[in-house]
């Protein structure tokens, strides 16, 4: 029987990793706002993430039904284990919508009502991910492949950290690619954000990293009983870490973005390979939860048609929107 | 109180979908006019079809912004109250929704960047060819998704293997035996929608005098278009009840209201089903014309709800009456439609202000007939979300409580309270800034953005309403 399960794997850690990448700059710009030095420079910071976040987060949909396509049993454990979760990031991810939309439309004194709306919806929503990656690493009580634990079995100290640690990591996306797209004071005070965001981050990635083996045998052997070639992800993390740490002090403009995007690389393969083969730990793994084989069969010979024709315009309409963004010519 | 999570998420489910529906119904009407609108802008370079268009391109936006909104929370919430059924038909359902989002949702995002945005960015048969791919996305989503509804209610091309669906076969998985006459009813009925809200609209600039010239070719269009879709509707109603009535005769005996089995059932204009004492009250009917309309024969003999256990029957009230509002509707907007054809014939349109009157007061009508209609048939399948395989119970996800199922209907109806509220106060103002004067549109530079609501710029708040 032919099985495509590595495809799959591929192909939906490259959607998730897409949307990570994509909305995670667009939330992030959402997470700086209130520390925004004007209400102008907010004008700007909107409009630099405006022609596309829509785009970006049709990859959380993709995500969705990709998963309920290929690996259905992440989908029906993940969702009821984080049921209030999902709910907090849906409702996030709505009001943070609805005020992208109307904030241009309020009158100057009703716009706090929509800054409020946008940092606290994207603030909420990301935390709501840094969440879910933790409860990924805690692992999902489950029985004949159905979860069978509590409504808040996923809000732990430990998810707690991974929440806070996704808002230091799509903040410091946020702040570099306004870095990308802005210039003058506002470049200076994105830089200066992005200094604080890398140092917070890398806090969180070194408790994060010593907290999982520690709490976790599973990790702990996989990392520690023999020198294995994982430690190159490490190794590199920090070597990238450093190298977007003086791309900061002087004058690139894409090469810290690129390298966020290198962190965030690195951070999720570390992530699948301390728990491979399993995909809802600590009992099933990719096999277990994968969709029958004709089923993925399906899909797949449609998506190879299909997603190169969907990235080529995705890229177009980043190229179409490309450039810095003004505060004379931000309004609309 | 014992908090039950089964009715709860059934009822938020029911709010998701309703709220959400009613704006993709709208959207798939919407973008075929506005379509229709660019190309004959294109061919004739008349600008009053233009400035048309550019009208509802506007109204589109904030629409599909909000169907964008509410969508979103749709993808998830087979997952979080509903896993087992999700679990469990995730080998056809996954597929489907998947190729829903990579062959429709992405190209609806990039193409209406473009249509929202590029009047003056692109060549004028790009910018075409934005509002016809638009137009074209929002029928291939709605083709999944329907497919896979349908599929719900009248599954095929499948086995199950320890619990588990599993297709032998994706043609008749997808083009189930209700899927046709779901699609055809779905379609019309978003035609109908569009364009009982473009007449309306239409109307309503005409009794003000404003724009009469644009508005005056909008609305003899519209009304030609409904003078055929409104008709048809019933035409395909009619079969889509006979296809039901082959594969789902519960829903059927329910939405006639007959408990017995009998051959020359009547078409019951009132009464209030009793659940309890399984007879009806207050009847009132038409002999036979209920088997005629079924059977197509007088005497055809038509199963009544006793012949399925009690717990095994749709609750018979609420889909009754849902279906007499929406029929009842369906036959209204055949008569304004025709009358309206009429005197568009007579030449007589536009002095007939009262006929405008009508028509503006129609608008919200089609919205309550397709929630009606949907009303219908999702609680006309009761007890079973996978017709005949999966009851709705089974379907739960197991580890949902009571307390987490309120939790999240609450929040998700605050959360659309605002929302909608937000979105109707706006589209209120944009209606009431009327057409716009020309077409050219200030230079945004970065401020085009694709996303949906901003191709609408009327200030909020600054202006006091008229």
């Amino acid at each position: 029987m032919y099985d495509f399960t590595y495809v799959w794997v591929l192909i939906i850690g490259f959607g998730v990793l897409m949307y990570v990448l994509t909305d995670g700059f667009d939330l992030g710009v959402g997470i700086l706002f209130p520390f925004a030095r004007s209400e102008q420079d907010r004008d700007i910071m909107m409009n630099s993430v405006a022609p596309v976040w829509d785009g970006n987060e049709t990859w959380l949909v993709l995500g969705g039904a990709g998963l309920l396509a290929a690996f259905p049993l992440v989908y029906s454990v993940f969702l009821p284990a984080l049921y209030i979760g999902v709910f907090l990031m849906l409702a996030g991810l709505i009001f943070r919508g609805v005020a992208f939309e109307f904030r241009f439309k309020a009158a100057p004194g009703r716009r706090g009502l929509w800054n409020a709306a946008f940092f606290g919806g994207s603030l909420v929503a990301t935390f709501a991910q840094g969440a879910v990656v933790g409860t990924f690493i805690q692992g999902f009580e489950t029985e004949n492949f159905r979860y069978i634990g509590g409504p808040l079995d996923w809000l732990t100290p430990f998810t707690v950290m991974t929440g806070l640690g996704m808002v230091a990591g799509y903040g410091l996306l946020g702040a570099t690619w306004l870095l990308l797209k802005t210039e003058g004071e506002t470049q200076q005070w994105a830089r200066g954000w992005a200094y604080r965001l890398l140092a917070a981050l890398m806090v969180f990635f070194v408790i994060v990293s010593l907290w999982t083996p520690l709490t976790d045998a599973y990790v702990r052997t996989r990392w520690f009983d023999h020198l294995t070639w994982l430690w190159i992800l490490p190794v590199a993390t920090v070597l990238v870490a450093a190298g977007l740490w003086r791309s900061l002090s002087c004058c690139y403009e894409a090469t810290p973005f690129i390298s966020t995007i290198g962190l965030f690389a690195l951070f999720y393969a570390g992530l699948l390979f301390s728990k491979w083969p399993y995909v809802v730990p600590p009992n099933y793994t990719f096999h277990d939860a994968a969709s029958a084989p004709e089923s993925q069969l399906f899909l797949l010979i449609g998506l190879l048609f299909v997603v190169p024709f969907v990235l080529m315009y995705t890229a177009w309409t980043y190229y179409v929107f490309r450039g810095k963004v003004r505060a004379d010519a931000g309004y609309h | 109180m014992e908090l039950d999570p089964l009715l709860l998420s059934r009822i938020q489910f029911a709010f998701v979908v309703s709220f959400h529906a009613i704006f993709p119904v709208f959207t798939i009407g919407l973008a075929t006019y506005i379509a229709l609108l660019e190309g004959i802008a294109y061919r004739t370079r008349d600008p009053h079809w233009a400035r048309l268009s550019q009208f509802w391109i506007k109204v589109f936006a904030v629409v599909f912004g909000m169907g964008v909104v509410s969508g979103l929370v749709m993808a998830f919430q087979f997952g979080t109250n509903w896993s087992e059924f999700s679990y469990r038909s995730s080998n056809f359902l996954g597929p489907i929704l998947a190729y829903e989002v990579v062959t429709a949702f992405f190209l609806e995002a990039a193409f209406l960047g473009v249509l929202l945005f590029g009047r003056n960015k692109v060549p004028p048969g790009v910018h075409l060819f934005a509002a016809v791919m638009v137009a074209v996305g929002t029928f291939i989503s709605s083709f999944w998704i329907l497919s896979a509804n349908s599929w719900m209610q009248t599954p095929a091309g499948f086995e199950l293997r320890d619990g588990m669906v599993h297709v032998t076969s994706w043609l008749e998985a997808i083009f189930n035996p209700s899927f046709p006459y779901r699609f055809l009813h779905m379609a019309v009925a978003s035609l109908l929608t569009g364009g009982f809200v473009v007449a309306g609209i239409s109307a309503w600039y005409l009794l003000r005098g404003h724009a009469t010239r644009a508005n005056g070719r909008a609305l003899k269009m519209t009304l030609i278009m409904l003078a055929v879709a409104a008709p048809a509707q019933l035409v395909i109603g009619d079969f889509h009840g006979l296809n039901t009535l082959e594969h789902q005769p519960a829903k059927v005996a329910a939405m006639e209201g007959a408990w017995e089995t009998r051959a020359g059932l009547p078409l019951l204009l009132f009464a209030i089903p009793d659940e309890d004492t399984e007879t009806n009250r207050f009847e009132v009917g038409i002999p036979k014309l209920a088997s005629m309309i079924l059977t197509h024969e007088w005497d055809g003999e038509v199963q009544g709800l006793k012949e399925w256990p009690a717990a095994e029957r749709p609750p018979v009230g609420i889909v009754f009456w849902s279906f007499r509002v929406m029929v009842a509707i369906g036959t209204v907007m055949i008569a304004v439609a025709l009358w309206g054809a009429w005197l568009l014939y007579r030449r007589r349109l536009a002095d007939s202000r009262n006929y405008l009157r009508l028509l503006t007061l129609m608008i919200p009508l089609p919205f309550l007939a397709v929630l009606a209609g949907w009303f219908v048939t999702e609680i006309g399948r009761q007890p079973y979300v996978l017709y005949g395989v999966i009851t709705v119970q089974e379907g739960l996800t197991p580890s949902l409580t009571g307390g987490m199922a309120l939790f999240s209907l609450v929040g998700y109806m605050l959360v659309y309270a605002v929302v909608f509220t937000a979105g109707i106060y706006y589209l209120t103002r944009i209606v009431r800034a009327g057409l716009p004067e020309s077409l050219d549109e200030p230079d945004h530079a970065q401020g085009r953005p694709k996303r949906p609501l901003s191709a609408a710029d009327t200030p909020l708040d600054s202006a006091t309403g008229s």
